[in-house]
């Protein structure tokens, strides 16, 4: 057991803190997407040059071929020094590593390259408004029409869809097969008349993403990923990558949030003190830093372990849970710690704290929903970790 | 990086696990716990032959000269068969005798407690007090070149199969008083843990001979303390552990409107919410154990995470066990109060979760790894 870097590991840890000290672009914009993702892209060139775009992909495809924990160090570096996201992360993160494994050797060429300066960006065709959990009951068909296909349905939930090129879809194209036979993994140009797509509000106010409708758009065969009907194995791939670098980062976040908690118990005052000398606040406060700690060593347990197998176990689930718990219960406890200041909104005079606080409240409520609900990785827990029946 | 076991910390694992599983049965649980003494003296020679008794203890006095993650392994396996043994109160005693005893002392108190062949138990609180960890009330007042004692401990472990007791007083001193000494009474307790026996221990006008008091200085005890409740909250997170594979195991064969109970999502996710509570507390104590190793600084607060979480997770996850068992789950012919009471237990030793949160929000409000009154 050792839970220390080895000296490679802190040397490299090392290069990418003082890189980002050095390279940091400063805050990102306070508002409009538009110019954010501006800033996002600029960033993303930056990292591109230095090398840092891609680093869990292999050398050959342009990546890093970092490790493991080299992905999981930068993604911590990272987010401790607030760094910008890059811009085109969906394809970082998901587009290329499907690529890479399942993409033909055009398919590569032309497509990688883009993804890691951030050219173009890309986005996720998965969720559909009936087809949530049960993803693989989607109804999106793609019918074969020469050597294309015709696409018509609606995916929801698509961050990024209006800034998008490319779209990550998974569409029928078996209607009489079993639901999770007869699907296609397609890469589909966005710029297309058949393509529309429109922000879906959320209850934060804001429209971070989009309902994308498909008439009859057209895809060729040639941006078929991993071959016809095998859409829900590619698919799969997609969810899996990059866990290591996104626990880790979203634990360094967590870390960066509770250091703002506890300046904020710090900052208001209660019961003629603060509210960090409250026994009940510090109850709570301890409690989440202990939930964080334990969150960050399961994750190097998870890490060590699918060093050794190669495969990220079904347990990656309890850390998705945890997160979202946890990120949850501390805006309620920041909102909590604020009392009747919790009211006020971004943009008023006497909000605490610029408002951020009720910001994240509101933004946290989708943790246990995106990205696999808390409810159903409760059930993928039951059945592959401890192996409970199914009620299906 | 490494967070695994190695392959000698995986032998004592699996060592452990059969030599405990086949030791301490149901049935001979229930016979233990219901002697007169809680002490099972066949089982406690074997586990000395395996050397468990001076396990974490320096090599030099006897004992095995291996780490807290090595002890952690064992009081997880311990705890996963809710073992009735005064393992740990001798362990304790043991660390406290290494870190403040002189040579002398080690040779006549240390090196049998490693060998298993002298028993020896912490006698910490004074009945009446507030019970918090590492404060004492008992004087020791001069006499001579020594000290005499006059007062209550209570919620002494293992004191009936205990040879010699490590009373701590109020200068933060700690002295060896025999079972047998003058003016020594031992009055048994009933506790909720039937596997763990708790008891007073009636301190009047004993006269400590100054080569029985230790001359560790107050803060040498403080490392064996944050060991200790690494120790407990390993043992707590195997007991966890085998409440959670009983429920799953049960989950599974159980039948209710025509399919096993573990089918229906009511019982799977708090399945699944044991499990978490299992693994967060396991990461916690390897963790702090392997602080207690490698990184003594960081022990301090990553030794009250751990406790505090296996302090509710011990004893949570075994009443989730008994929720998902129903009925059958409450009788006493099921071995799960056994470990229900054994979370129970461990949850409010050593410091409850409450205290060891408060050490935890004293040092992360500082940005410290040290609570500030530690």
């Amino acid at each position: 057991m050792d839970l220390t870097l080895s000296p490679s590991e802190e040397e490299f840890r090392d290069e990418v803190r003082g890189w980002l000290r050095e390279n940091h672009p400063g805050p990102e914009p306070e508002a409009g997407l538009d110019e954010i993702m501006a800033f996002r892209g600029e960033w993303q060139r930056k990292l591109h040059e230095a090398g840092w775009a891609g680093i869990s992909w292999p050398k050959e495809y342009g990546g890093r071929g970092a490790t493991m924990i080299e992905q999981a160090i930068f993604a911590a570096e990272a987010t401790s020094q607030e760094a910008p996201a890059p811009a085109n992360v969906l394809g970082l993160a998901m587009g290329g590593p499907v690529v890479i494994a399942h993409g033909t050797e055009e398919q590569k060429a032309r497509y990688l390259e883009p993804i890691l300066t951030g050219e173009e960006i890309w986005c996720q065709g998965f969720s559909e408004p009936e087809s949530g959990s049960d993803l693989a009951s989607l109804k999106t068909r793609a019918v074969k029409d020469g050597d294309e296909w015709v696409v018509t349905g609606q995916k929801v939930w698509t961050t990024f869809a209006q800034y998008a090129k490319w779209c990550m879809l998974v569409a029928r194209t078996e209607p009489d097969a079993p639901k999770h036979q007869g699907l296609t993994y397609f890469l589909m140009d966005m710029e297309q008349d058949g393509v529309q797509t429109r922000p879906l509000v959320q209850i934060t106010g804001e429209g971070e993403f989009n309902e994308v409708f498909f008439e009859e758009a057209r895809v060729p065969d040639a941006n078929v990923v991993g071959g016809v009907g095998n859409g829900w194995a590619v698919a799969i791939t997609t969810l899996m990558n990059e866990r290591a670098g996104l626990a880790f980062g979203a634990i360094s976040q967590i870390q960066n949030s509770l250091g703002r908690l506890g300046k904020l118990a710090k900052e208001t005052p209660a019961n003629g003190g603060t509210a960090a000398d409250d026994p009940y606040f510090r109850q709570r406060i301890a409690q989440l830093h202990i939930e964080v700690e334990t969150m960050r060593l399961n994750a190097y347990r998870g890490l060590t372990k699918t060093m050794q197998s190669g495969i990220p176990g079904p347990e990656g689930s309890l850390g998705k849970w945890q997160w979202a718990d946890i990120n949850q219960d501390l805006t309620e406890l920041a909102l909590e710690i604020e009392g009747a200041y919790s009211l006020l909104m971004r943009g008023s005079e006497h909000a605490v704290a610029g408002g951020a606080w009720q910001y994240s409240f509101l933004r946290s409520r989708a943790n246990s929903i995106e990205g696999g609900t808390t409810d159903i990785l409760k059930n993928i827990i039951a059945e592959r970790v401890l192996g409970l029946p199914r009620l299906r | 990086m490494y967070f695994d076991l190695t392959d000698e910390q995986q032998a004592i694992k699996s060592t452990a696990h059969d030599f405990l599983a086949s030791r301490f049965k149901s049935e001979r649980l229930r016979e233990i716990s219901a002697s007169d003494d809680g002490f099972d003296e066949s089982g406690w020679k074997e586990m000395a032959e395996l050397g468990w008794a001076g396990l974490a203890l320096p090599e030099e006095w006897g004992g095995q000269g291996l780490g807290i993650v090595d002890l952690a392994v064992l009081f997880e396996e311990m705890g996963y068969v809710c073992a009735p043994s005064p393992l740990l109160s001798n362990t304790i005693a043991g660390l406290a005798i290494a870190a403040g005893g002189s040579d002398e002392q080690k040779e006549r108190w240390l090196a049998p407690l490693a060998a298993g062949d002298l028993r020896g138990t912490p006698a910490l609180i004074d009945a009446g007090g507030p019970a918090e960890p590492m404060k004492f009330a008992m004087k020791a007042a001069a006499d001579g070149d020594g000290v005499v004692l006059s007062g209550v401990k209570t919620l002494v472990m293992d004191a009936a199969s205990a040879d010699f007791f490590l009373v701590a007083t109020a200068d933060g001193a700690r002295h060896v008083v025999e079972k047998g000494a003058e003016g020594v009474t031992v009055t048994p307790e009933d506790s909720i843990d039937l596997t763990r026996r708790l008891s007073s221990v009636r301190l009047e006008n004993v006269r400590v001979a100054a080569e029985n008091t230790l001359p560790g200085a107050p803060e040498d005890y403080r490392p064996v303390f944050r060991r200790a409740c690494v120790a407990l909250a390993a043992e707590s997170t195997g007991v966890a552990q085998r409440a959670l594979d009983m429920s799953v195991e049960y989950a599974k064969d159980r039948q209710q409107f025509g399919r096993p109970i573990g089918a229906y999502q009511a019982v799977s996710h708090r399945c699944a919410q044991m499990l978490l509570e299992t693994e967060n507390s396991r990461s916690a104590v390897y963790g702090a154990a392997w602080a207690a190793d490698a990184e003594p600084e960081s022990l301090p607060l990553a030794s009250s995470m751990a406790k505090a979480y296996a302090s509710d997770a011990g004893w949570r996850v075994p009443d989730a066990a008994i929720q998902v068992h129903g009925g059958i789950g409450f009788t006493w012919e099921h071995d799960l109060h056994f470990f229900l009471k054994r979370g129970r237990a461990n949850a409010a030793s050593l410091g409850d979760a409450k205290w060891h949160r408060e050490r935890v929000a004293d040092a992360v409000l500082a940005g410290e790894t040290v609570p500030a009154n530690d």
